[in-house]
């Protein structure tokens, strides 16, 4: 079935299933979001209890589509996997180590003889939220922006900056895409907890505070969203490859993309209508349009980078090593095979959200959690 | 292709990948284990309904808990320090490598994820039956996981199902089913998990046996380790076969690193099996020193094992090193010569293709293509690094084996004095039992350090030494991360600790 499509279609239907999971995992991110909600929200230690072991719930699940995510590159585009991971060494090590300290922290936060103590753990939590997502946001970022690589002959990877990957976090317009991303997941955060937990006056407070966290995730977006349509992109000629600066580039991709604005604009809109949903009627259930928001506007960013002949790993240094999904994939071969294998996704999808409406379908309140000794 | 070889900076990714692993593989096994035991336990629950065995699986349920949230903590940085780590390798080999590993996302970690909140959290919220397919889900999750990862690490010790491609300066895949069922694989899987099965099993030991020494729970203790030791008995005995079946893989496709692991320099027919001995550490490939000061051999034992033949050949390091053609084996001195051809062709082809003299480029392939099996050796820099670090490797191999035998004799006895009901009365054995566990660890660590330090110094056997499979890092950046690692995760692995042996002593709730 897979075998007989063209190589060139493999590919794009690869980037396009890789960057489905990226943009799950960011819509996913709630779980950081509500992470960094525990120490700004002013709660009660009630409350924080709640929040807790209502996250603890889900971090696994964001956890795994964020491996599944690097796993999916890697098998996919393994020439972005090397170049981008052992090239940008501190940023994504940096990443990394704040991911290490969030899977312990939901176990160990209040068990008794915790070595560390419960405000570590809660630290762990918060930096896992903030720092985390903010530097994913900047790598994210120079999709667009480039980074300082050269490859050789053999496509080895050489970084031409002694910060490894950190100088991505001094752009601002990566700053902001990681900002935009820190409010987006805490908008979400809310959103999710409003809608997860029992507990009238804890779930007004979060209905407000999914609206303030729009507010702010905004400017940054908008700065974001301008800065993109008039930036210059790198351009690949279809024929030879080569890589050249392109005025208002993904301006063009979004014209000549007509389906790509039509879901970038549906995304938007459909966060903003999931958070005044909340905001304003009685309803809590705001978290779904939301969720479903972030998947397309990240869809369609990922899109903007990868499609119409456009590089999605450019290097600022030297445009021939940058990376696009044609000379970053695995062979026919392998494609094929992990098409095959993608055909589990949908299954693994189905039974997740069985599963999730099992365990959800009832709201999480404290004398549930107080009758169990094992929670968080 | 390689411009300098900063060997400072390999030593610490390697170190780094060997600190990380080591530490990942402390948990993973209990994981793989427990996670069965949780499951029978369960089992046993909702046949009988009988409310203790509930607060048991919940008690082992707690720990299971524990040990998997450090467990996860540390697989995430494996996961991309290939990447980090050993881009070069990423590159090269991600094409074929990269497959399992995603795979194991999809096809495991998210079982494991879905349903491990289901069996903590899903007590009241799920029925009986669904709580209990969760259980099992997630005990099948974690092994799911296992096979792909060890279809991976297998693919390393033995690479299979790939070929070369010039162009790009990569190897690719050609056949999926010859990686998923390599020989060699399966053998590590079944190896792997069923030691993961006796390693959790001790764990029940260990902690059963200290609640019958201060004479606390004692029921409990004694249900606990009724399943725990059946469980481990045939998990042990499967473990010896598997080990046996494991090193006659060895023998044929790591044969350096068979004779590494008996410290046979010398090849030899009908050759004896070392049961034990004492290494003369100055022994050189190459030189007429003893290999051993002192050894007990059981004669022509290697060559069963090692070939399923009395009269077979077992070649020592210095037949593989140095050739023998009376036996029919080149040495890694003709191997580099070929793999120095090969990269110099693969030089020129690279250089007339971007010229554009096809006529030089295709003549260039062909020589290539004549050596090409043989690349990996034009790396090395002398016949003599082909050979692994002995010692460890050997001791470490008897270590494994050593406690192996051991645990089949210490189910035995458990179950003998569980059925006689005489168990409290064993003082001595209790004490013991509580050490199996770490007795478990040391196996299971001694066993990787054979499989991994056996390999050296490749990082695919045969194609890819670990000086070119690194990324182009400076050495002091990976020391500071080695450094980053070992403080974290030696923080989590105390507070794990402190944390677990609290639990054990708070004990069952309501027993
Ligand atoms: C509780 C742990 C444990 C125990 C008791 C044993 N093993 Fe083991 N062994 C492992 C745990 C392990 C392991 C950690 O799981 C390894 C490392 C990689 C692998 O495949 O399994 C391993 C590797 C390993 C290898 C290396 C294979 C290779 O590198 O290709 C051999 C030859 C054996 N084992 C053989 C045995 C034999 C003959 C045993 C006799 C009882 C034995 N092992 C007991
Ligand atoms: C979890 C159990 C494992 C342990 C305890 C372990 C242990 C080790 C050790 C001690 C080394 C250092 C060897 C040396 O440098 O001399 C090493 C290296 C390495 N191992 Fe493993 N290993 C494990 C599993 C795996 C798996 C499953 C894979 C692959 C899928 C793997 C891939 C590697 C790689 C790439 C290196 C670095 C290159 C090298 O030094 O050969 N390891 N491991
Ligand atoms: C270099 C090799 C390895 C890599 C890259 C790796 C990667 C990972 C990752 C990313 C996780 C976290 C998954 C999650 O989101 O839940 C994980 C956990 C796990 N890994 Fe590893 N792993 C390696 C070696 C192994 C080996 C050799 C086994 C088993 C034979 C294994 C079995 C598991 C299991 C059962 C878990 C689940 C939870 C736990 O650790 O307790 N891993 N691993």
């Amino acid at each position: 079935m897979f075998g007989s499509l063209d190589f060139v279609i493999l590919q794009q239907l690869w980037w396009f299933i890789a960057v489905l999971v990226g943009s799950l995992f960011v819509f996913l991110t709630f779980v950081q979001g509500g992470q960094t909600l525990l120490s700004t929200l002013s709660l009660s230690e009630d409350e924080k209890i709640l929040v807790v072991n209502s996250l603890g719930r889900k971090w696994e699940l964001t956890f795994t589509t964020l491996v599944l995510f690097g796993g999916a590159l890697f098998a996919a585009f393994p020439l972005f996997y090397a170049t981008s991971f052992g090239g940008a060494y501190w940023v994504w090590i940096l990443i990394l180590f704040t991911f290490i300290i969030q899977a312990v922290s939901y176990e160990y936060r209040r068990k008794p003889d915790n070595f560390l103590g419960k405000g570590v753990y809660d630290a762990f939590l918060f930096i896992n939220g903030s720092v985390g997502i903010l530097l994913i946001g900047a790598a994210v970022g120079t999709f667009f922006t480039g980074s300082n690589f050269i490859l050789n002959d053999y496509n080895l990877v050489q970084w031409k900056h002694t910060l490894r990957g950190l100088e991505a976090a001094f752009s601002f317009f990566n700053l902001s895409f990681g900002l935009f991303l820190v409010f987006l997941a805490r908008t979400l955060g809310a959103l999710y907890l409003a809608n997860n937990l029992g507990h009238d006056s804890l779930v007004a407070k979060l209905k407000n505070s999914s609206f303030n966290n729009l507010l702010c995730a905004l400017p940054f977006l908008l700065y974001v969203l301008i800065r993109l349509l008039l930036m210059d992109g790198y351009a690949v000629n279809p024929v030879d490859g080569a890589v050249t600066m392109e005025a208002n580039k993904y301006l063009h991709n979004l014209l000549q993309m007509p389906l790509n604005l039509i879901l970038l604009l549906a995304g938007l809109v459909l966060v903003v209508f999931g958070v005044v949903l909340n905001r304003f009627t009685a309803s809590v259930r705001g978290i779904w349009p939301a969720g479903l928001g972030t998947v397309l506007t990240c869809l369609a960013v990922f899109f903007l980078a990868g499609y119409n002949n456009t590089a999605f790993y450019p290097s600022k240094v030297d445009l021939n090593s940058s990376l696009t999904i044609y000379n970053a994939s695995s062979s026919h071969y392998t494609l094929t095979v992990m098409s095959y294998v993608a055909l589990l996704v949908p299954f693994v999808l189905g039974y997740i959200i069985w599963f999730w409406r099992q365990m959800d379908s009832k709201k999480l309140t404290l004398e549930e959690l107080a009758a169990d000794k094992k929670s968080y | 292709m390689i411009e300098q070889i900063d060997l400072t900076m390999v030593n610490w990714a390697r170190s780094t990948f060997a600190l990380t692993a080591m530490y990942h593989w402390i948990f993973v096994p209990l994981t793989l284990g427990l996670s069965f035991l949780c499951a029978f336990f369960e089992s046993i629950y909702v046949k009988t309904g009988d409310e203790q065995w509930k607060k048991l699986t919940r008690f082992w349920m707690t720990l299971f808990g524990i040990n998997f949230a450090i467990g996860v903590s540390t697989g995430i940085i494996l996961e991309f320090e290939f990447g980090t780590n050993w881009s070069n390798y990423s590159w090269m080999v991600g094409d074929i490598f990269g497959a399992p590993l995603a795979i194991e996302g999809i096809a495991a970690f998210f079982l494991e994820a879905t349903f491990f909140a289901v069996m903590f959290f899903g007590w009241n919220r799920v029925s009986k039956k669904a709580h209990l397919f969760a259980t099992w889900m997630v005990a099948i999750g974690s092994n799911l996981s296992a096979v792909w990862i060890l279809i991976a690490n297998g693919w390393m010790q033995h690479p299979v199902g790939m070929t070369f491609n010039p162009d790009l300066a990569r190897f690719e895949m050609i056949d999926f089913g010859a990686l998923v069922f390599s020989p060699v694989a399966i053998s590590h899987f079944v190896h792997v998990t069923s030691s993961a099965f006796l390693y959790a099993s001790l764990f029940v030991v260990t902690v059963s046996s200290w609640y019958l020494l201060r004479k606390r729970h004692l029921k409990f203790a004694k249900r606990s380790l009724t399943v725990a030791c059946t469980f481990g008995l045939l998990a042990s005995l499967f473990v010896a076969y598997t080990g046996d079946e494991h090193a006659y893989h060895a023998a044929s496709v790591q044969p350096m690193k068979l004779a590494a692991m008996e410290g046979l320099y010398d090849g030899e027919r009908s050759a004896g099996l070392v049961a034990a001995g004492l290494l003369n550490m100055s022994k050189q490939p190459g030189d007429d020193e003893d290999a051993f000061i002192f050894e007990v051999k059981v004669p022509m034992v290697l060559s069963l094992l090692a070939n399923r033949d009395i009269n077979s050949f077992v070649p020592g390091i210095n037949d593989l090193v140095y050739g023998n053609p009376a036996e029919n084996i080149m040495g890694v001195e003709e191997m580099m010569q070929r793999g120095k051809s090969a990269v110099a062709e693969l030089e020129n082809y690279k250089s007339a293709k971007s010229s554009g003299d096809e006529f030089a480029a295709g003549k260039a392939l062909t020589l290539f293509e004549e050596n090409s099996e043989y690349l990996g050796y034009g790396y090395l820099d002398y016949a003599e690094q082909a050979v692994p670090y002995v010692p460890i490797v050997f001791y470490a191999f008897r270590v494994m084996v050593g406690l192996g035998t051991l645990f089949i004799l210490v189910f035995l006895v458990y179950l003998y004095f569980l059925y006689k009901d005489q168990l409290e009365k064993q003082p001595l054995l209790l004490k013991f039992g509580v050490f199996a566990f770490l007795l478990g660890l040391v196996a299971q660590q001694a066993g990787w350090v054979v499989t991994e330090l056996g390999r050296q110094p490749w990082a695919i056997q045969g194609l890819l030494p670990v000086t070119v499979a690194r990324s182009n890092l400076d050495a002091g950046t990976v020391e500071v991360t080695f450094f980053m690692f070992l403080i974290l995760f030696t923080a989590l692995l105390i507070a794990a600790l402190k944390i677990m042996t609290r639990q054990i002593s708070i004990g069952p709730e309501g027993d």
